[in-house]
C-alpha cells in the first residue's frame, strides 16, 4: 500500500488566474458548470462547454497528466455508463447481435454520457487542484452562511472540515509507523486474498483510531485554551473579497449556462 | 492579590470516577505565581503537577478550595474567556495543537477566536513569529517542520493572544535535544526580554535548574518551594519522592557526605568546577 499515492482534495500550488481567483467564485462557477453540463443536449452545448473547460485546465497550468490520472478510479463507472447507454439505448438499429443492439441515438448517448461524466469530474478537480483547501472550507463556509438562519451548523461544519484535512498527514504518518511496527512483529499486510488483507487491517486500525480519538481529546483541549467558542464573534485573518475578476467570471459563468441552455432548448 | 497572577488556596482535586470520586490528585495546594517570574513546577509521573497547570486556566476545576487568576475565580463562568486569555497554555505535544494547515493560519487562531480586526491579527501573528523565531516558516505546512519547530509555532500561537502568563506543560519531552534546546531557549526569551510570566511544568531537572523558583510536588502536595538553589540542597528529600538532582550538585552531595567540604549550591558545571578547584587548591 502506498500511502503517499492517497490524492485527497489535492492542491497544486500556483499563480494562475484560476489559482487566484476568489475560492467562492470558483465554487459557484463549478456549481454553474455543472448545471450547464445537464442543460447542454447535443454537440453545439457539449462542445462550447468542452472548449471552455479545455480553456480552463490551459489557463491554470495544471498539467493534463495529472487531470487525466484524476479520472482513473472512476474509469470503470464512465466505461459501464458508456456500456449500457451505447447497447440499450432505442432508435435506429446499425447492428445486432442477439440481445446487443447497437442504434445511432445509443453512440451519441454513449459519446454523451461518458463526456458529460468525465467533464463534470474535471472541472471539480480542477477547483480543488487550484485552490488551497483552508480557501475551500473559507469559501464553502461563507457561501453557505445563510443556512445558519436555519440552523445549519455552518461554522462548525467547516471547522470540522479544515481538522480533517489538516490531520490527514499526520495519521499517514501514523499509520506508517503502526505499519511498520506490526510488520516487526510479523504482520503481513500484502499477501493473501482480500479477506486475508482485510484481516490484517485489524490490527493497523485499532490502534490507529484509539490514537485519534486521544489526538481529537488532546486538540479540543488545546483549542478551548485558545478560547475557541464556537463561530460566534469569530473574525479571520484573511478577508474574503470579491474583485472585478471574480466579478466577469461569474458573469460569464451565467452567460454560459444561459447559452447552452437556449442552444439545448433549440435542440442543438 | 496584588503581585500574584495566579493564586491557588487549598486546592483539592479528585478525577470524578464512577461510584464517588476516585483517589486525590491534589491534595490542598497553595500557590502564588508572581507576575513576571519564571517558575518551575517539577515532580514524577502522578504527582499532580499537570493537573496542577490545568488548574491555572480552568480546564480543570478544583473540587475544593479556590483558583484566581488575576484576581478572578476560574469557577465563574463570566470570567472563562478573560482567565483563558490571561493564563495561556502550551502542551505536551505539538502535533495535537496545531489547528490549521499553514503556520501563520495557526498562529491566527486564537485572536481570530477573540474577535480581534484582521489588520491587528496580522500584526499579532507577525510578531508572535518573530518572538519565537519562525517568521520566515509563516508560509510552510506544519507538519512539514521539526517536532522543536511545531512546538515553537504552538507557543507562537499562544502568545498571539498576548496573555500575560503561559503555563507549559512538559513542553520538551516529545523532542529531541536540539528541539529541547530551541524551547527552552524561546521560553526564557519569553520571560526575560518580554516580562511574561512563565510556569513550566517539568519532570527534567537541568530544565528547572533554569527557573527563578522551583516548587517540587509529590502525591498532590508542593514539598519544597524555592530557588533551585535552595531546592537542589535538599538531595535526600528529593530522591525519596523519586527525583535526582542535577549532575553537579549530586558529585557535590557525595563528596560532602565522604567529610569534604563542598558547596551544595553549585548547579552549573562552571560553578562546580570552582568548587571543586577551591578544595583540590
Amino acid at each position: 500500500m502506498a500511502l503517499k499515492d492517497i490524492t485527497l482534495g489535492q492542491y497544486f500550488p500556483g499563480n494562475s488566474i484560476l489559482h487566484r481567483l476568489d475560492p467562492r467564485t470558483k465554487i459557484l462557477l463549478t456549481v454553474i458548470y455543472i448545471v450547464a453540463l445537464f442543460l447542454a443536449k447535443q454537440l453545439a452545448g457539449y462542445g462550447i462547454l468542452l472548449l471552455v473547460l479545455a480553456a480552463a485546465i490551459a489557463v491554470s497550468r495544471v498539467k493534463l497528466k495529472v487531470i487525466l490520472k484524476g479520472l482513473k478510479p472512476i474509469l470503470f463507472i464512465i466505461i459501464i455508463t458508456g456500456i449500457l447507454n451505447l447497447f440499450w439505448t432505442p432508435g435506429d438499429i446499425l447492428w445486432q447481435w442477439g440481445f446487443l443492439k447497437l442504434t445511432v441515438q445509443g453512440i451519441w448517448a454513449a459519446v454523451f454520457m461518458v463526456l458529460r461524466i468525465s467533464m463534470l469530474i474535471i472541472c471539480t478537480f480542477l477547483l480543488t487542484y487550484t485552490t488551497s483547501p483552508i480557501l475551500l472550507t473559507d469559501g464553502l463556509e461563507n457561501l453557505l452562511g445563510p443556512l445558519k438562519k436555519l440552523h445549519v451548523p455552518v461554522h462548525e461544519l467547516a471547522m470540522m472540515m479544515s481538522i480533517a484535512l489538516r490531520f490527514i498527514p499526520t495519521l499517514i504518518e501514523e499509520t506508517d509507523k503502526i505499519m511498520s511496527a506490526q510488520k516487526a512483529r510479523g504482520a503481513d499486510f500484502d499477501t493473501g486474498n482480500l479477506l486475508d488483507k482485510a484481516k490484517a487491517l485489524i490490527p493497523l486500525l485499532v490502534p490507529l483510531f484509539i490514537s485519534a480519538f486521544r489526538r481529537a481529546d488532546e486538540l479540543a483541549i488545546a483549542m478551548e485554551c485558545r478560547c475557541y467558542h464556537g463561530g460566534e464573534g469569530r473574525t479571520r485573518l484573511r478577508q474574503l473579497k470579491y474583485k472585478t475578476p471574480d466579478i466577469v467570471g461569474i458573469a460569464g459563468g451565467l452567460l454560459l449556462c444561459a447559452g447552452v441552455g437556449v442552444l439545448g432548448h433549440f435542440g442543438l | 492579590m496584588s503581585d500574584a497572577i495566579i493564586k491557588t488556596e487549598h486546592l483539592r482535586f479528585a478525577y470524578a470516577a464512577e461510584g464517588g470520586l476516585s483517589p486525590v490528585v491534589l491534595d490542598g495546594v497553595d500557590l502564588e505565581i508572581e507576575e513576571g517570574s519564571f517558575v518551575a513546577v517539577l515532580g514524577h509521573n502522578g504527582s499532580g503537577k499537570s493537573t496542577l497547570a490545568k488548574h491555572m486556566n480552568a480546564i480543570l476545576l478544583p473540587t475544593g478550595g479556590k483558583v484566581y487568576v488575576d484576581g478572578m475565580d476560574t469557577c465563574e463562568d463570566a470570567d472563562l474567556l478573560d482567565i483563558r486569555r490571561t493564563v495561556g497554555m502550551v502542551f505536551q505535544n505539538p502535533d495535537n495543537q496545531i489547528v490549521a494547515n499553514v503556520v501563520e493560519e495557526d498562529v491566527a487562531f486564537a485572536p481570530e477566536n477573540l474577535g480581534v480586526p484582521p489588520a491587528e491579527i496580522r500584526k499579532r501573528v507577525d510578531d508572535a513569529l518573530a518572538m519565537v523565531g519562525m517568521s520566515e516558516y509563516a508560509a510552510h505546512a506544519p507538519h512539514l517542520l521539526s517536532g522543536g519547530q511545531k512546538q515553537r509555532i504552538a507557543i507562537a500561537g499562544v502568545i498571539a493572544m498576548r496573555p500575560r502568563c503561559v503555563v507549559l506543560d512538559e513542553p520538551t519531552a516529545m523532542l529531541d535535544p536540539i528541539g529541547r534546546d530551541e524551547v527552552l531557549k524561546t521560553i526564557r526569551l519569553l520571560n526575560r526580554e518580554y516580562g511574561m510570566t512563565v510556569v513550566l511544568i517539568t519532570h527534567h531537572m537541568d530544565e528547572a535548574a533554569q527557573a527563578d523558583r522551583l516548587v517540587v510536588m509529590a502525591k498532590g502536595k508542593v514539598i519544597a518551594d524555592g530557588s533551585p538553589r535552595q531546592v537542589f540542597q535538599r538531595v535526600e528529600e528529593l530522591r525519596a519522592v523519586g527525583l535526582t538532582v542535577p549532575e553537579t550538585v549530586e558529585l557535590c552531595w557525595e563528596l560532602r557526605r565522604e567529610g569534604l567540604d563542598v558547596p551544595l549550591d553549585a548547579i552549573s558545571d562552571e560553578e562546580c568546577a570552582q568548587a571543586l578547584y577551591q578544595i583540590l587548591k
